[in-house]
């Protein structure tokens, strides 16, 4: 599970103000009308920030990005067009297909569905820094092994989606695995060989199905 | 006459995609991942308009949004949009936050047309709005006959009438279509999602005026085409113009929402088929009507169904009295395009339907009618390994006959692919270096299907070494012409020829060397005898090598919810003669593939155009629906290795039969037929009687 956003930008967010405002809201709202209309005043005036580029810094598998973005970019734009790392795709922009699934304090997200700004003061792991010092992943070795991948276009987001997975279960039942990766749309249709690799990664033997036959 | 060796190591063994290890670390680049020196960001503007005269377009205002730095109209002067999404502008800038902003500032004056037409069936009325000006909707049917019809239909023992739908089908590669392109006065060079270099050259180079030897393009990683991506495309085109205006590169990706309106389709089908057998089973007499759209694209052809209208048929069948006719209309959509084998998979879906229903008619197991009347001996062959692995025996049973309310089905199709024998022009080269290093290169593209692995294996193979020892170079039009990615063909086409280039080499090395064979332990003794100088060889084609055609046969078990009318696969056995294997990793991949996207086809893929406003109502992924993980059943690949008939490709054949498949599954399960794909919950509980019928 994703764990508790941290705010890191402004005195108040606007999220923690309108938690707090809910809380309120529930004993004393008529009276407190006025007040509330003041302290979002005060809360916008703190926060706002753009239209134009402002300075964001972003922690991507370890290291410091200093960026300067316009508010309204996205996290994986962030990634893929205000650095070099492209290794996480953009299929839909969405929401919907996966390709951009990063690791967010650990957790499986979309990354074109996060504001760059948003993701300051979080540990983000691309597919770029799952490699340590040239040595893959069991999860991206398992995908070698499985040929869990075609145009490998949608393979960033299925390992990360795996990778999530079994930082958290070590040994997926074969439901569990679907689930992780119903998030991660794939054209190519290699969906049976990512399950013989999430299986291989989580040193679960599985049977291969394939037969090659003689004619006649 | 060249012979592929009898003793093979790597060729039809499990050999580890070469470039699997730049795809799950993100060191890959795509064409969408390109950063050339001060690139811009380039986008569309699209017509809202099914159909409209646009008078002017007015890019002040967007040429004046901070970041932007070029603009232009897709065409000169006054012109016609025929669909919704046909480009009008496209604006180059320094953001995409920048283009975004830009292209809310184009000001576009334009005369939306009074009618317009997006569903084949209005399209065929006569009084319908021309998507063509002065040219009907409907063409003119293609009109084939053989025989008396009416004294054939008397002379069956039984005779089936049924009316057989396929939806437009969106390709949806991962990757959208687009290119970085950079056009400057030494030429033009285009990093491009293709899956052919070559038609891509050749496009911008026609188009663009430029010619092709300046032209060079780039395709290192692409995201996948099915046949939607052999050109430039009119994306390609305005990025050129746009670079030239910047001077600078500019990369320009399309959309998710642009892929479901302006770079192609796979055409529907309308099939009324009559069909009669004898009482002996054999099938007898064909009457075939079909139409479908190909979009703006079947205005085009007007002799029967231009752009992939005109499906064959019947099919795999010999039938003795015939007459079919079949015929393209024209609406405002987007044109459509080849997608994985072309024509085929609405040809297997009606056929294999009509052939199940007949079956049922004359009392007969599926299967034993195919066998009867399925001229080609290896396809026979594939049913009965097939209804064998699949358990058909215990499994076939009256249809609807199964008890309880989730009911199971079984079913079967077959398929017929006339390509893959590989394209007698593809040439390679190679470079061998005094260090025993060998670099391999042909203008050919991996789209995802293993053409690289293809040719790390082959040579490995020939020369002796490990695959990893075999550096693959190919997505660049320097290099000697390959093939399209296209019609199954790329393997037989660079199989053959890596072959090729490694006799020359292994002849070479041995007149220059002494060594009599170079192979293996010799070869780094062999290439050493090189002294300072590499050795160049280059390799043709050789047609002894590459086989075709591809039959395959595929069997479907399914269970359906008679109470939410869903259906959930449960097994699909795939049977595929494969000529000589070379990889049998990747292969499993391509076959895997083809039946997910045959089964999103029979369940769940359709293009839905609305009627009032001419827009394409799902041009995303949350409401065009893919098969996901959860959806995929499991897939038992039966592999027929026949090495003496050469290296055959399967991309297209393992997509062919699923759809007929898994409708003859389901009618098996429920007792009635759902004519039309996608089978959804809906089209299911209507067929039961349990709900009202959709209209369109």
């Amino acid at each position: 599970m994703k764990k508790p956003e941290k705010e890191t930008f402004g005195a108040v967010s606007r999220r923690t103000f309108i938690k707090g405002l809910g809380a309120t809201a529930i004993t004393t709202v008529a009276a407190q009308t006025a007040a509330v209309a003041q302290e979002l005043e005060k809360a916008n005036a703190e926060k706002v920030v753009g239209p134009g580029a402002v300075p964001v810094s972003l922690t991507v598998n370890g290291e410091k990005l200093q960026l300067q973005l316009e508010p309204r970019v996205t996290l994986l734009d962030a990634l893929r067009n205000y650095s070099s790392l492209t290794g996480s795709k953009e299929g839909c922009d969405r929401a919907a297909c996966g390709a951009c699934t990063v690791l967010f304090d650990g957790a499986p997200i979309y990354s074109c569905q996060k504001l760059a700004i948003e993701a300051q003061g979080h540990e983000i792991t691309t597919v770029e820094g799952l490699a340590k010092n040239g040595t893959l992943s069991k999860v991206q070795q398992a995908f070698i092994d499985k040929d869990a991948l075609q145009c490998g276009y949608c393979t960033p987001g299925f390992v990360m989606s795996v990778t999530a997975l079994l930082n958290k279960n070590p040994r997926p039942t074969l439901e569990e695995a679907k689930h992780a990766c119903s998030g991660n749309l794939c054209r190519c249709g290699t969906h049976p060989h990512v399950i013989k690799a999430i299986f291989e990664a989580a040193g679960i033997s599985v049977a291969d199905k394939t037969k090659v036959i003689k004619y006649g | 006459m060249a012979e592929w060796p009898t003793n093979r190591k790597y060729i039809s063994g499990n050999v580890k995609r070469v470039d699997a290890a730049p795809k799950v670390t993100g060191k890959a680049r795509y064409s969408s991942d390109i950063q050339a020196n001060g690139w811009l960001y380039g986008m569309i503007l699209r017509s809202k308009w099914p159909a409209a005269k646009i008078l002017s377009v007015n890019l002040d205002k967007a040429l004046k949004v901070p970041g932007i730095k070029a603009a232009v109209v897709a065409r000169d002067g006054q012109f016609t949009v025929r669909y919704y999404g046909e480009e009008i502008a496209a604006v180059a800038g320094s953001s995409k936050q920048a283009c975004l902003d830009a292209l809310r500032a184009i000001e576009v004056n334009a005369q939306p047309s009074a009618g317009f037409v997006v569903h084949e069936d209005d399209g065929l009325k006569q009084d319908s709005p021309q998507v063509w000006e002065g040219t009907p909707n409907a063409g003119d049917p293609h009109v084939r006959n053989r025989g008396d019809m009416d004294s054939a239909f008397s002379e069956c023992a039984a005779v089936i009438e049924g009316f057989y739908t396929s939806p437009v089908q969106i390709h949806n590669p991962m990757e959208t279509h687009g290119n970085t392109v950079s056009w400057t006065d030494e030429g033009v060079t285009a990093w491009a999602s293709t899956q052919g270099i070559g038609s891509v050259q050749d496009g911008f180079s026609g188009a663009l005026g430029v010619d092709r030897s300046k032209v060079r393009v780039i395709t290192d990683y692409m995201g996948g085409g099915f046949g939607s991506k052999f050109g430039p495309g009119v994306e390609g085109l305005l990025a050129a113009q746009l670079s030239k205006k910047a001077g600078a590169p500019v990369r320009l990706m399309l959309t998710r929402f642009d892929e479901a309106l302006a770079v192609g389709n796979r055409p529907s089908s309308f099939q009324k088929i009559k069909m009669g057998a004898l009482a002996d089973g054999k099938l007898h007499a064909f009457q075939f009507e079909n139409y479908g759209t190909a979009g703006i694209g079947a205005g085009a052809d007007r002799g029967g169904g231009g752009g992939g209208v005109n499906i064959p048929a019947p099919y795999l069948y010999k039938v003795t009295n015939i007459h079919a006719s079949q015929r393209g209309v024209a609406v405002n959509a987007g044109s459509a395009r080849a997608f994985r084998a072309p024509g085929n998979p609405p040809a297997s879906f009606g056929m294999e339907c009509a052939m199940d229903d007949l079956a049922v008619k004359l009392g007969m197991d599926p299967v034993q009618f195919r066998l009867i009347n399925d001229p080609v001996e290896i396809r026979r062959n594939e049913y009965k390994v097939g209804a064998a692995a699949i358990g058909w025996k215990d499994k076939y049973k009256k249809p609807g006959s199964s008890p309880g309310v989730v009911k199971t089905g079984i079913g079967c199709a077959g398929a017929n692919w006339g390509g893959g024998r590989g394209s007698p022009d593809t040439q390679g080269e190679a470079q061998i270096n005094p260090d025993g290093s060998i670099e391999i290169r042909i203008g050919v593209q991996d789209i995802g299907t293993g053409t690289k692995t293809v040719i790390a294996v082959v040579a490995a193979e020939m020369l002796g070494l490990k695959p990893e020892q075999i550096t693959v170079k190919v997505g660049d039009t320097n290099f000697p012409p390959g093939p399209g990615s296209g019609g199954s063909a790329t393997c037989a086409s660079v199989s053959p020829v890596t072959f090729d280039i490694c006799s020359n080499a292994l002849q070479q090395l041995q007149s220059k060397s002494g060594i009599a064979d170079a192979r293996g332990d010799n070869w780094f003794a062999a290439c050493k005898s090189l002294g300072v100088t590499p050795l160049k060889v280059t390799g043709q084609w050789q047609e002894s090598l590459a086989g075709g055609p591809a039959y395959g046969v595929q069997f479907a078990e399914v269970e359906v919810d008679t109470e939410t009318g869903l259906v959930t696969v449960k097994k699909i056995v795939a049977v595929h003669d494969c000529g000589l294997i070379i990889d049998r990793l990747t292969l499993e991949s391509q076959i895997n593939g083809g039946c997910i996207i045959g089964m999103g086809y029979a369940l769940y893929e359709e293009r839905v155009m609305d009627r009032v406003s001419g827009v394409v109502l799902n041009p995303n992924f949350e409401t065009y629906k893919l098969s996901g993980i959860a959806d995929v059943p499991e897939i038992e690949a039966i592999l027929i290795n026949m090495p003496e008939r050469g290296v055959i490709g399967i991309g297209e054949p393992a997509t062919i039969p699923t759809a007929g498949a898994i409708a003859n599954a389901v009618a098996n399960a429920i007792g009635v037929r759902v004519p039309n794909l996608p089978i959804t919950p809906a089209k299911v509980l209507a067929a039961l009687g349990k709900v009202p019928p959709i209209t369109a």
